[in-house]
């Protein structure tokens, strides 16, 4: 610590001594010379700055103003049309532009005021040592072992013991949570279970609906290159009851596509469609979003959050993107009255993966 | 002039340069931008002046029957209301080899697009053409029309669930568009004439699924467009919607303009007053 030097020279015939004594060292440069600015030489320069300081707060109270007559005075339906925007709430933009320019000019006059009034002269604070001198530290010492002493802490262990176990186990909790987060859920059944279960519908086939018009479909309205996006008829259930509505249909949601039977290539994609109409889970098994996106000239179904791409005729398998099972095949037939039904419900769980799946 | 030219090395000017050359090419963009043609219904006896057209600008592609060729898809069956669409919105004629035809100028007028799509319907039977009836926006409003057990504006909300259920994946919530695999793309929906958006749920363009009249009814299509009408001309509450699309054009924004403007913001408090 000693033997380096902390003075710092400041005048020259200091410098000059300094070099003597030790020539291998670097000098220090100090700092360079203070540049006055105008306003610090020059009256009317101070003189006009004070005035445009004076300029910028004026106009923020001026904008202040602005806001508190437009508040009342422009009413709540009025519109204009702002270039680059489109039709807008007069309101709304004259009330956030008033009070945006009321804090900027405050801001800017501020930082006017401080570059061209307020000292700029360059300061130089000797930096001090940290440690204290040994009777201070000494005292702190003893303050803290006084106060350990008063606390009986040495005569009575089992409060010292006692402590230290309380705070530890409160620990635990904080771990557990991130623990247990990544153990098996509380119900496991609820991720299974979807409305196209027969058992909703008593043992009958549950036929398709088209959403959001819940009306039932035919064989032939489905033609080729068009897309039905499906419900089954047992959300009317839900609907009526308004009750869980949205927690069934996020796992119910079906994609309904014809295809031209012979681009088909996997049998049982075959067997599970009536002459080329498939039925497809429009849940993404990656994260579970909504996969809409169907391409009618490739036959791609894309979905939008992370650009998961399955191939419709070869079973819906990946062929880009994070996810990494195929979508779940929904077997449909025809019932007597021509419409389309699904005469069991989905084979899998849809959706995402979770811990208790069994694949 | 003098005080203009004292000013050219001010380190604003630059910045100020840029903002003036993107205002004044927006502008002139927005006045001189193409405006979208409105086709009328085709008149019967236009076929022949279809047939001529046909083999002197599509035929190339399309083949001398319209039966297609290794370039062009066949026509047989693609009805008057695809022609109407592909040509009308400047679609076809193909500006140029790509995956996907992007929207050109409208090279043909209306006459001559009601006779190409006039010829193309002969060749097998299509979507034809619609009328008004289900391409006029409904009128926001409390009273109901004749037939229909909810209000014009019900009607509305109607089309945009409709629209969300079926089209919001690819055009997006607010139908600005989006992206879909390999370059191709679902367009904005916004400024498209009620008839072409009507023609495009019928014919299916490109990589557009069809939304035929068992899938959407015709009264349902109805309702779609007036929805889509309807956030056209909607007030904008929120300012700036920056395309809506989202988190994308809305961080480009941050980063680009409100970083910008702190760095800005930075350099001057840093600087030193004269």
């Amino acid at each position: 610590m000693s033997d380096i030097d902390t003075t710092r020279p400041e005048s020259g015939s200091e410098l000059a001594h300094h070099q003597e004594q030790s020539l291998d060292r670097f000098e220090n440069p100090g700092l360079p010379p203070h540049i006055h600015r105008a306003a610090d030489d020059d009256p009317a320069a101070g003189k006009r700055a004070e005035k445009q300081v004076a300029t910028l707060f004026g106009l923020s109270m001026l904008a202040t103003l602005v806001f508190m007559v437009a508040y009342f005075a422009i009413p709540d339906e009025s519109t204009f049309y702002l270039p680059g925007v489109g039709l807008s709430k007069t309101q709304n933009v004259v009330l956030g532009l008033s009070m945006g320019f009321a804090l900027f000019f405050i801001g800017i006059g501020a930082v006017h005021w401080a570059k061209t009034l307020m000292s700029d002269e360059e300061i130089v604070e000797e930096r001090h040592p940290q440690r204290s001198d040994d009777r201070s530290r000494a005292a702190a010492v003893a303050t803290v072992l006084d106060g350990g002493a008063n606390a009986q802490l040495g005569r009575r262990p089992l409060i010292l013991y006692s402590l230290t176990g309380a705070l530890g186990l409160f620990a635990l909790p904080f771990v557990l949570q991130i623990a247990g987060s990544l153990g098996p859920v509380n119900a496991p059944e609820e991720l299974k279970e979807n409305i196209w279960d027969l058992k909703n519908n008593d043992g009958k086939p549950i036929r398709l609906m088209r959403d959001p018009e819940m009306t039932p479909i035919k064989l032939s309205d489905v033609t080729n290159g068009s897309v039905f996006h499906v419900m089954p008829e047992t959300l009317q259930k839900n609907i009526d009851e308004n009750h869980g509505v949205l927690e069934a249909k996020a796992k119910a949601a079906v994609i309904l596509i014809r295809l031209e039977p012979d681009l088909i290539k996997v049998q049982k994609q075959k067997d599970w469609g009536v002459d080329g109409v498939v039925a497809y889970s429009k849940i993404c098994t990656h994260v579970g979003c909504a996969v809409g996106l169907y391409e009618q000239t490739t036959h791609h179904l894309l979905c939008p959050c992370h650009q998961s791409t399955f191939d419709l005729p070869d079973d819906c398998n990946v062929i880009f993107g994070p996810a990494k099972r195929p979508l779940p095949q929904l077997k449909i037939t025809v019932d007597d009255a021509g419409y389309l039904v699904a005469p069991q419900g989905f084979m899998e769980p849809v959706g995402p993966s979770f811990w208790e799946r069994s694949r | 002039m003098k005080a203009l030219a004292a000013r050219r090395r001010h380190p604003a000017a630059i910045a100020v340069l840029i903002l003036l050359g993107l205002l004044v090419t927006g502008g002139a963009y927005s006045f001189l931008a193409p405006k979208q043609a409105q086709a009328t219904s085709v008149t019967a006896d236009s076929v022949a002046t279809g047939k001529k057209l046909f083999l002197a600008n599509c035929a190339s592609c399309h083949g001398l029957n319209a039966q297609g060729t290794a370039s062009g898809p066949s026509l047989v069956g693609v009805g008057a209301a695809s022609v109407d669409f592909q040509v009308g919105t400047g679609r076809m004629p193909l500006a140029g080899p790509a995956v996907q035809a992007p929207q050109n100028k409208v090279k043909f007028d209306e006459e001559q697009i009601s006779a190409l799509a006039a010829y193309v319907a002969t060749l097998g039977p299509g979507p034809a053409v619609p009328d008004g009836e289900y391409t006029t926006p409904i009128v926001p409003g409390d009273e109901k029309a004749a037939g229909q057990s909810l209000t014009n504006s019900e009607r509305i909300a109607r089309g945009g669930e409709i629209f969300r259920v079926n089209c919001a994946m690819c055009h997006n919530f607010a139908g600005a568009g989006g992206a879909l695999t390999r370059g191709k793309y679902a367009p904005a929906l916004t400024g498209v004439t009620p008839t072409h958006i009507y023609e495009a749920m019928v014919t299916g363009p490109q990589s557009m699924p069809v939304f035929n009249d068992t899938n959407i009814t015709p009264a349902g299509k109805q309702e779609v467009i007036s929805y889509l009408d309807a956030i056209d001309n909607q007030t904008n509450v929120g300012g700036m919607t920056l395309g809506n699309l989202g988190p994308v054009s809305e961080g480009l924004f941050a980063w680009i303009f409100l970083l910008g403007l702190m760095i800005a913001s930075a350099v001057w408090l840093g600087k030193k007053a004269a």
